[in-house]
């Protein structure tokens, strides 16, 4: 017997479309989606590897609607993030920007975000995935505070690239290269407000764009005109995913696994793990986590987070790594690799138990060709800087290209 | 007076990357140049305000990644970029797309045939299996098949290793394949003229043969063995144009102390007791130095910047003698818009990368017999580029700029010598065959550089204009490069040294020759080798 659903609902199942769903539905031409909360979400428009080079060659879009995004305000606003993130709230200006991190008593890794900070008793906490409950959790004992989630209202644009601040430019933002880096700044778009924040993923020049959903499309259609010779396209999670482990920057899912959902004892990581000790200040008051992480900077954390450069070009991707050649001793995996295009570099980022960084380090490498499987055992040497970290980036002015 | 370890003579960029090497080994090391500026034929310039050409060559896809990780390239500014889609135009107004993806590239090919969009995948094949073998010995010394010195035997050892693993029969078509013409090899792939004459293309590029001439096939092979982060074939294009790597080599030849000086022709390499010993600029400056390396190509270096009395009987005649005949024009274009092509899907994958008008395999043929007969084809072959549709340092927003390689273009007219009005003509040439598929592009121009083998050798100093710096025949091919019996860098001359394209592996922006010459010279010093052997491409 054949059955026809004809009147099958997969409502719950499918993916929902992004505010610049029908702009990303005429670019996405070999339909290739994944989602992000809930959210469509484009593996990439064309192909990995042509979005990555815009992003470092020209510029490009990716679509951060799925992003969650939270309204902190009220007079106990600032108190209540300051106890609930790492860093010194109470030192960030308004229309600055912050990248901060949050952790349980035990001072394992909930999640890292962006604070932006638009005025005095109001914050806009974004973060990749949804926090709701840690936040009611968090604003516990703080009586005037609102959280209000907004992820479903604002649409958000990230444009990144050498040619990105042009692109404002020709689009009409007087001023915009004035932005110095984490800052916001807001102009007039449709009679309404549009933000825009020096911020991004990919390590070189961009910034962020948020509107209210509702002009989503004519914010795509300005961008997009305006972009038109400065070789603007869209870029997917995989492009985004190479650009952000040039510029070192970790990710859920590889580097960290959120302390929130983890069953295995202290499979979850640090801040020290993370080698985000920066972001970690000790010199505010109390915040979460605070005790314990507090200890593990004093008998340093067991893995750290280590950026390497492997010998030969084939990808390390979750190759364990070793104190030697013969591989006798495991010491660590990777949990990132790829080979850099403009680096020119097999790089990788790995967590390595530290007392063996200073030792010599091998990764076990298997790769395929052909249908036949290979290993090799591959020399890493550690990296201090990030891989990718061009100087033009951080210069206010930013060049046109 | 200061007297230099090593004197690079030429700054193209296998004599930048020769001294940088030497540099960070610890010489100290002098590059001069007879230009202003620096890069030979990899090299850009503004000779309009606001538009970059590379004068020369226009795109990569041999540089060496070992050298470019192992010198820092990318700290020191340079980026490559892969550009895709290009077009070949045929001379019925039939298009032929080669796209980046497998399937759309497999839907366009059975447009023309379903037979030929099959063949493809195993044309593809046989080339990755030529180039494998061949891009293995490209950063090393040719052996010397008649030494028994245990490092030529080694070497022989391991190129009898490399082609052994083809397997018999494959052994015996790639033997076969280096005699070839580009023609007859195709002919046993595709049936359809606009497939073969896709294909061909690559094997006329810089040379003096034909489609149908034997040995165009391993011209073919030489201009699809490189490639792009590891994409065989690919060709990119560095950002802020092809000296944008000369520039890359030079800041990194300068951190490790080398010293590059313009405006600083050699005259003469002066040889004393039978040792290169240094050099006479044309200023009438003499430099010293006990070890002299030359980035000129290998009939300049013997015939006009030494003294025949210098060399050992014979090495004068073999310079003569060296097949450098110029064949190839170039016409730069400053355009105030993105040119249209007629019959070309207008989407950003299809057509912004290059355009190939090659018309057919008989119109090619027939531009090579008027290069013969000391003329240029009114229907020449055309490869071109545009580099502003990828790179935006190289033009003003939404205005562009067009890279034309044109085959044919002789050295030597047979109408008397080259003239300015003679050079114009044959860029109006040009631009008319543009013309016939981009209705409305002659509109566009805003300014031109033309090129012939007489501009590209009064500036670049390559004989004939040759870009090569010597055909890339069997003949004049590994252990014979430049010459038989002096393949391996050093000159008759004691301490004497070639560092350029006339060196093995030949022409193309590699950086080898360069720095397989550096390597000899270090161990001629006693020094540690410090130049990559291998790509790091374990392939
Ligand atoms: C028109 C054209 C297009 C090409 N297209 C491509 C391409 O797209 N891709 C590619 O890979 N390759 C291409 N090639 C080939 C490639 O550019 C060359 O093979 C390569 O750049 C040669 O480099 P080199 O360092 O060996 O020599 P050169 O670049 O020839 O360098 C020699 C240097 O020596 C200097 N010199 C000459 N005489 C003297 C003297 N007496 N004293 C001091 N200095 C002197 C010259 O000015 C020059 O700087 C092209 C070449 C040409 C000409």
């Amino acid at each position: 017997m054949i059955v026809t659903m004809t009147n099958a609902d997969f409502s719950t199942e499918k993916p929902r479309p992004s505010h610049f769903q029908p702009r990303l539905d005429e670019r996405n031409i070999h339909d290739a989606w994944s989602s992000w909360n809930g959210y469509k979400l484009a593996e990439y428009y064309f192909e990995a590897e042509y979005e990555y080079f815009c992003i470092r060659n020209t510029c490009g879009t990716y679509d951060i609607c799925p992003m969650q995004k939270y309204l902190i305000s009220g007079p106990d606003a600032e108190k209540m993030l300051n106890r609930m993130v790492t860093r010194d709230v109470t030192k960030m200006r308004n229309n600055r920007v912050s990248y901060v991190l949050w952790c349980t008593d035990e001072g394992r890794l909930i999640d890292d975000g962006t604070i932006f900070r638009l005025a005095d008793d109001s914050f806009l906490l974004t973060c990749g995935s949804p926090s709701t409950a840690w936040l009611k959790k968090s604003s516990l004992g703080f009586d005037n505070v609102t959280i209000n989630d907004r992820s479903d209202e604002l649409a958000a644009l990230s444009l990144q690239g050498p040619t990105s601040c042009a692109v404002l430019k020709r689009m009409g933002l007087k001023g915009i290269e004035q932005a110095k880096p984490f800052t916001i700044h807001h102009f007039d778009f449709f009679g309404d407000s549009l933000m825009v924040s020096r911020t991004g993923f990919t390590g070189g020049l961009g910034y962020e764009l948020w509107i209210k959903a509702e002009l989503a499309l004519e914010l795509w259609d300005a961008v997009y005109e305006a972009g038109a010779d400065y070789g603007i396209h869209p870029f997917g999670e995989q492009a985004t995913n190479m650009a952000r482990l040039e510029a070192g920057f970790i990710m859920p899912g590889y580097e960290f696994n959120e302390a929130l959902k983890t069953v295995h004892f202290e499979h979850d990581q640090t801040p020290f793990e993370l080698n985000l000790d920066w972001m970690v200040d000790f010199k505010k008051p109390h915040f979460n986590g605070r005790a314990a992480l507090l200890e593990e900077s004093r008998r340093g954390p067991r893995y750290t987070l280590t950026k390497l450069d492997i010998e030969g070009n084939k990808p390390a991707e979750g190759a364990f790594i070793y104190d030697s050649q013969d591989c006798s001793r495991h010491i660590g995996y990777v949990t990132s690799g790829m080979w850099s295009p403009v680096v020119k570099a097999n790089i990788a980022l790995a967590m390595i138990e530290t007392p063996y960084l200073k030792g010599e380090l091998w990764a076990e490498i298997n790769y395929e060709k052909e249908l036949r499987h290979y290993s090799k055992i591959a020399r890493c040497s550690v990296k201090e800087e990030p891989f990718w970290a061009p100087d033009y980036a951080k210069v206010t002015p930013p060049r046109d290209y | 007076m200061k007297r230099y370890d090593a004197i690079v003579i030429g700054a193209g960029h296998n004599g930048l990357t020769n001294a940088a090497y030497l540099a960070k080994a610890g010489l100290d090391v002098l590059v001069v140049e007879k230009n202003d500026y620096i890069g030979g034929a990899a090299v850009s310039r503004e000779l309009h305000e606001g538009w970059v050409y590379s004068s020369c060559s226009y795109v990569c896809s041999m540089m060496r990644q070992s050298l470019h990780r192992d010198l820092d390239l990318s700290r020191h500014g340079l980026m490559l970029v892969p550009y895709l889609g290009t077009v070949n135009f045929d001379d019925h107004g039939n298009t032929l797309v080669s796209y980046h993806g497998e399937a759309a590239a497999y839907n366009e090919l059975k447009r023309h045939s379903r037979h030929d969009a099959d063949a493809m995948f195993r044309l593809q094949a046989d080339l990755g299996r030529y180039a494998q073998v061949i891009r293995k010995t490209l950063l090393r010394t040719p052996p010397d098949p008649t030494s028994f010195r245990i490092r030529d035997i080694q070497e022989l050892l391991f190129l009898a290793k490399q082609f052994g693993a083809l397997g018999q029969k494959e052994l015996y078509e790639y033997i076969r394949f280096f005699t070839l013409s580009a023609a007859d090899f195709l002919d046993d792939y595709f049936e359809t003229d606009i497939v073969k004459a896709t294909m061909a293309s690559a094997g006329i590029i810089g040379t003096a043969l034909g489609v149908y001439s034997p040995g165009s096939s391993y011209i073919l092979l030489h201009h699809v063995m490189g490639d792009i982060d590891g994409s065989i074939g690919a060709w990119g294009l560095a950002r802020g144009g092809m000296g944008a790597i000369s520039n890359a080599l030079a800041s990194a030849c300068k951190s490790y102390g080398g010293e590059i000086r313009t405006n600083a022709g050699v005259d003469q390499i002066i040889v004393k007791g039978g040792r290169a010993v240094g050099v006479a600029l044309s200023s009438g400056e003499e430099i010293s130095a006990n070890i002299v390396v030359s980035n000129l190509d290998a009939r300049r270096t013997f015939t006009k910047i030494m003294d025949r009395d210098d060399l050992p009987p014979g090495i004068f005649e073999k310079a003569e003698n060296f097949k450098i005949r110029g064949s190839s024009g170039k016409v730069n274009i400053a355009l105030s818009g993105l040119p249209k092509f007629t019959n070309v899907p207008d989407n950003p994958y299809a057509n912004r990368g290059g355009q190939a008008f090659t018309g057919s395999m008989e119109t090619m043929e027939r531009a090579y017999d008027c290069w013969k007969r000391g003329t240029w084809s009114d229907d020449p072959f055309i490869e071109s580029v545009i580099p502003s549709a990828w790179d935006p340092t190289v033009a003003p927003p939404g205005q562009h700029w067009m890279s034309n390689f044109i085959q044919y273009c002789p050295a030597e007219l047979a109408d008397g010598p080259w003239t300015p009005e003679k050079r114009d003509q044959f860029g109006q040439t040009v631009v008319n065959k543009i013309e016939r598929y981009s209705p409305g592009f002659k509109d566009l121009i805003v300014h031109m550089e033309v090129r012939t083998p007489f501009e590209i050798e009064q500036e670049v100093g390559l004989t004939e204009g040759n870009i090569f710096q010597g055909e890339l025949t069997i003949d004049q091919l590994l252990f014979n490069r430049p010459f038989p019996g002096y393949a391996q860098y050093r000159m008759p001359v004691k301490n004497m040294y070639m560092c350029g394209s006339s060196t093995h592996p030949g022409g193309g922006v590699s950086s080898a020759c360069g720095a397989n010459a550096a390597r000899e010279i270090l161990m001629d010093l006693r020094r540690p080798n410090t130049v990559p052997e291998d790509d790091c491409y374990d392939d």
